[in-house]
């Protein structure tokens, strides 16, 4: 089998934070390769450097035995790569049929537009997926699962040679999915090597031929599929050391703090969730990207109301459509992406930690800016916030005293709940440590904490109890001494 | 092509409503003489408008138009005081336009700067730098052969007339039928998903700015041959004027969607209401509210 595309030690980091650390690589022609792995574990930015969209800090492409320098989009059109993302990319305010022709019309920019043959041909690529969805509509008008079937539709009428398909299924109805499985197939049958990215195994063995798998960007194993279980390869995901102790001392539970009945909300891709967090108690939520875990903590927070269901805090029933609803009725968030949603990187760390509680550093409506200080201090000191003061910008603190000022504005809030979303997501490990120690204080003083992470050894150690979710619910809640393999198979629907 | 769309509809209405009110109480307005006044005094911000219409569906904003349109006024009128012939005059306009709306475009597309503070700063240091350069001072006396381009007074609007035809249907159809056309829309439409397109957005967005300083020029010039003088304060808050029309034509101010039919329909209502109101003996004082209400009736209406 003659490789077609040949990655070899491919390293990438992003400010720091190293995404790749050396991964292997090799597809043939007529093969589908699937690649699985763990949230983070390198997937997606591996298929952003294969079509140009990143470039590699370190490692070698090659591509029909000629070793590649360096790749852009367009030259990777041109060595015959397509892609899918996991992200659809499509032109909003363009037709289905243009977004098609972008993927494909090669050619100088002062060319006629032959806008008859552009919806002829966008018609019969939507036919070969099997999609009914006129050519002449707006992309921005389509659904999630059409705009991935168009996707589809690009990357199969490039006749690409390497076609890349990052989670392609994840928005797709079980007709879809077959007739792309169709589709593949074709591709395979016709020579073209591809790439083939899914959280759901079953798939990988429908289709696959080899599968890879990667693990904190490393490729861990190369394996024909007649060669693994179902089995094998979740170990393989997860078989990582744990390398961390978390500091989790025994607390006494407390009552019901937090009690979700049947909550939903549709629109966010949430439904019918029931789940109690005690007093004193660490629930970690797991699950894989696209669960639902983060957009039912921004439910929870009033950031995107529920649409059915009951939210219950300490017993009484709340009704929770804003997030000021939600920090009234003590519930505070630390949202997963800390420098966009967690803090203001502009403004001083006392101004980030008491922006949700003014009222009590004011006097007549106005802020008192020595209230103020001193209150930051307190946190500033008890969190051992690292900090020349309260008055630096929290932009010039590390992440992992971003993340404290932003636990410590709930802090001040007087928050009985805590929704925290990856917290330690992109810190490094001595933080880490004294975030988990400072998450075990609060538990301590009797705070409820949902934790959300895709560090499933950090969910081990740390929860008492594991939620795992998958596709919008619960799918069973484990007790801290479940293994990584059993939180993944649930995650993974595979129990 | 410049086909009548739904968004364009409203716009096409109103105008009509407009009409037939102007018909019935004020029947004067539709003299040769005003039409041709209006026409000609609403020239400049119709083909500016073209260029910023570009401007606005690559997802940028130009707002150093009007102070370009002084420049290159000035500009012209002392190469033509300087003897050179009627088309060197309108090159020099043409390409003095272009070349500042090439600085406006490097800085905007290579140096990333976002295009309202870098044309921001371009409208206020070209504009005082004018007048620093001019003192203060008219360009007067302009040579006879620069009147009316050469033309007759009479025959002038229906050339312009003509000029701005050909430039609207151009336009028009390149950017539904030419490659280079569709690119601004997707750049304006999904920058990520241009590049990822492989489309090379920093450079299709600086020509959008080339090209609007290039009919800023056209402009210029069409205005100027009408006086045998140049005031150094010409142009003065033209960009409003044009970003308005091309608003209230239907553009999205974030990108990717705009038509040049709706722009020639927005610089016509905005630019006829105030004569309109004229005309109807109510208060020159209303036409600038009136706009303000047109233009958030045109978005609230789009969204």
């Amino acid at each position: 089998m003659a490789a077609l595309l040949e990655c070899v030690s491919i390293a990438k980091s992003f400010a720091g934070v190293r995404a790749l650390a050396g991964v292997s690589l090799e597809i043939g022609a007529g093969e589908v390769h699937a690649l699985v792995g763990e949230n983070g574990a390198g997937k997606s930015t591996l298929i952003r450097i294969i079509t140009g969209a990143e470039r590699p800090d370190s490692g070698r492409l090659t591509i029909d035995g000629h070793s590649v320098a360096s790749l852009d989009p367009s030259t990777a059109r041109g060595f015959g790569i397509a892609a899918i993302y996991q992200q659809p990319s499509l032109f909003p305010d363009l037709t289905v049929a243009e977004n098609i022709a972008f993927a494909l019309e090669l050619g100088g920019p002062w060319r006629r537009i032959d806008w008859k043959q552009r919806l002829h041909r966008a018609q019969v690529l939507l036919d070969r997926v099997g999609a009914s969805i006129d050519p002449s509509r707006l992309a921005g008008t389509l659904r999630p699962p059409e705009q991935q079937l168009v996707e589809i539709a690009k990357a199969i009428g490039a006749d690409a040679r390497i076609v890349l398909m990052d989670e392609p299924t994840a928005s797709l109805t079980d007709t879809e999915v077959l007739r792309l499985m169709a589709v593949i197939k074709t591709l395979r049958d016709a020579g073209a090597g591809v790439i083939y990215i899914s959280h759901r195994l079953e798939e990988v063995f429908a289709i696959a031929d080899r599968v890879t798998v990667l693990r904190d960007g490393a490729t861990v194993g190369t394996h024909p599929v007649a060669d693994v279980s179902t089995r094998q390869l979740i170990e393989m995901m997860v078989g990582r050391q744990l390398t961390q102790l978390f500091p989790k001392k025994p607390v006494p539970l407390g009552g019901v703090a937090l009690e979700l009945v049947g909550l939903s909300n549709l629109m966010a891709g949430v439904h019918d969730v029931s789940l109690q967090v005690r007093r004193g108690e660490i629930v970690g939520l797991a699950g894989l990207v696209g669960c639902g875990r983060s957009e039912l903590a921004e439910t929870l927070f009033g950031l995107s109301p529920a649409d059915a269901g009951d939210v219950l805090v300490s017993g009484q029933r709340v009704n929770i459509d804003s997030p000021s609803d939600a920090i009234r009725h003590g519930i505070g968030y630390v949202p997963k992406d800390r420098r966009q949603h967690g803090v203001i990187p502009e403004m001083s760390v006392a101004k980030n930690i008491s922006i949700a509680s003014l009222a009590a550093v004011s006097a007549n409506g106005l802020v008192q800016p020595a209230r103020e200080f001193a209150a930051a201090g307190e946190y500033v000191n008890r969190l051992r916030i690292k900090t020349p003061s309260a008055s630096t910008d929290v932009e010039d603190l590390s992440g992992g005293n971003q993340q404290k000022v932003a636990l410590a504005r709930w802090l001040m809030t007087g928050a009985r709940v805590l929704v925290l979303d990856e917290p330690t997501q992109g810190v490094d490990v001595g933080a880490k440590a004294e975030i988990h120690a400072l998450i075990g204080d609060l538990v301590e003083q009797a705070t409820a904490v949902l934790l959300i992470s895709s560090e499933l050894p950090e969910l081990l150690g740390m929860c008492d109890r594991i939620a795992v979710m998958r596709a919008g619910t619960i799918a069973g809640i484990l007790p801290p001494t479940a293994t990584a393999a059993e939180v993944m198979a649930l995650a993974l629907g595979h129990q | 092509m410049t086909i009548v769309q739904g968004r364009e509809r409203a716009l096409v209405a109103t105008i009509g409503v407009l009409a037939l009110v102007m018909a019935a109480l004020a029947p004067g307005f539709y003299s040769a003489s005003n039409l041709v006044d209006l026409w000609l005094g609403r020239l400049p911000v119709l083909i500016v408008a073209l260029g910023a219409t570009l401007t606005v569906i690559s997802g940028e904003i130009d707002v150093s138009v009007g102070s370009m349109f002084a420049i290159v006024s000035v500009v012209a009128g002392l190469s033509s005081k300087a003897g050179l012939p009627l088309a060197a005059v309108a090159g020099v306009a043409v390409f003095a336009g272009a070349t500042l709306g090439a600085v406006n475009g490097a800085l905007v597309a290579f140096l990333r700067i976002p295009s309202i503070v870098v044309t921001l700063a371009m409208m206020i240091g070209l504009r005082d730098g004018l007048r620093w350069a001019t003192q203060g001072e008219w360009v007067q006396d302009l040579p006879d052969r620069f009147q009316w381009l050469g033309l007759s007074q009479s025959i002038y609007p229906l050339a312009t007339g003509l000029l701005a035809g050909a430039l609207l249907l151009a336009l028009a159809w390149a950017a539904r039928n030419v490659a280079a056309g569709r690119a601004i829309f997707a750049v304006g439409s999904n920058a990520n998903a241009a590049r990822l397109a492989g489309l090379n957005v920093a450079q299709i967005k600086c020509w959008t700015f080339v090209l609007g300083g290039a009919l800023t020029g056209v402009a210029a010039l069409l205005n100027s041959a009408r006086f045998n003088q140049i005031p150094s304060n010409t142009g003065l808050g033209l960009e409003m004027t044009v970003i308005a029309s091309v608003i209230v034509g239907g553009a999205a101010v974030t990108g990717g969607r705009a038509t040049f039919s709706g722009t020639v329909l927005g610089v016509v209502l905005l630019g006829a209401i105030g004569p309109a109101l004229t005309f109807l003996g109510v208060s020159a004082y209303w036409e600038r509210a009136i706009q303000g209400a047109i233009i958030l009736a045109a978005v609230r209406s789009y969204v």
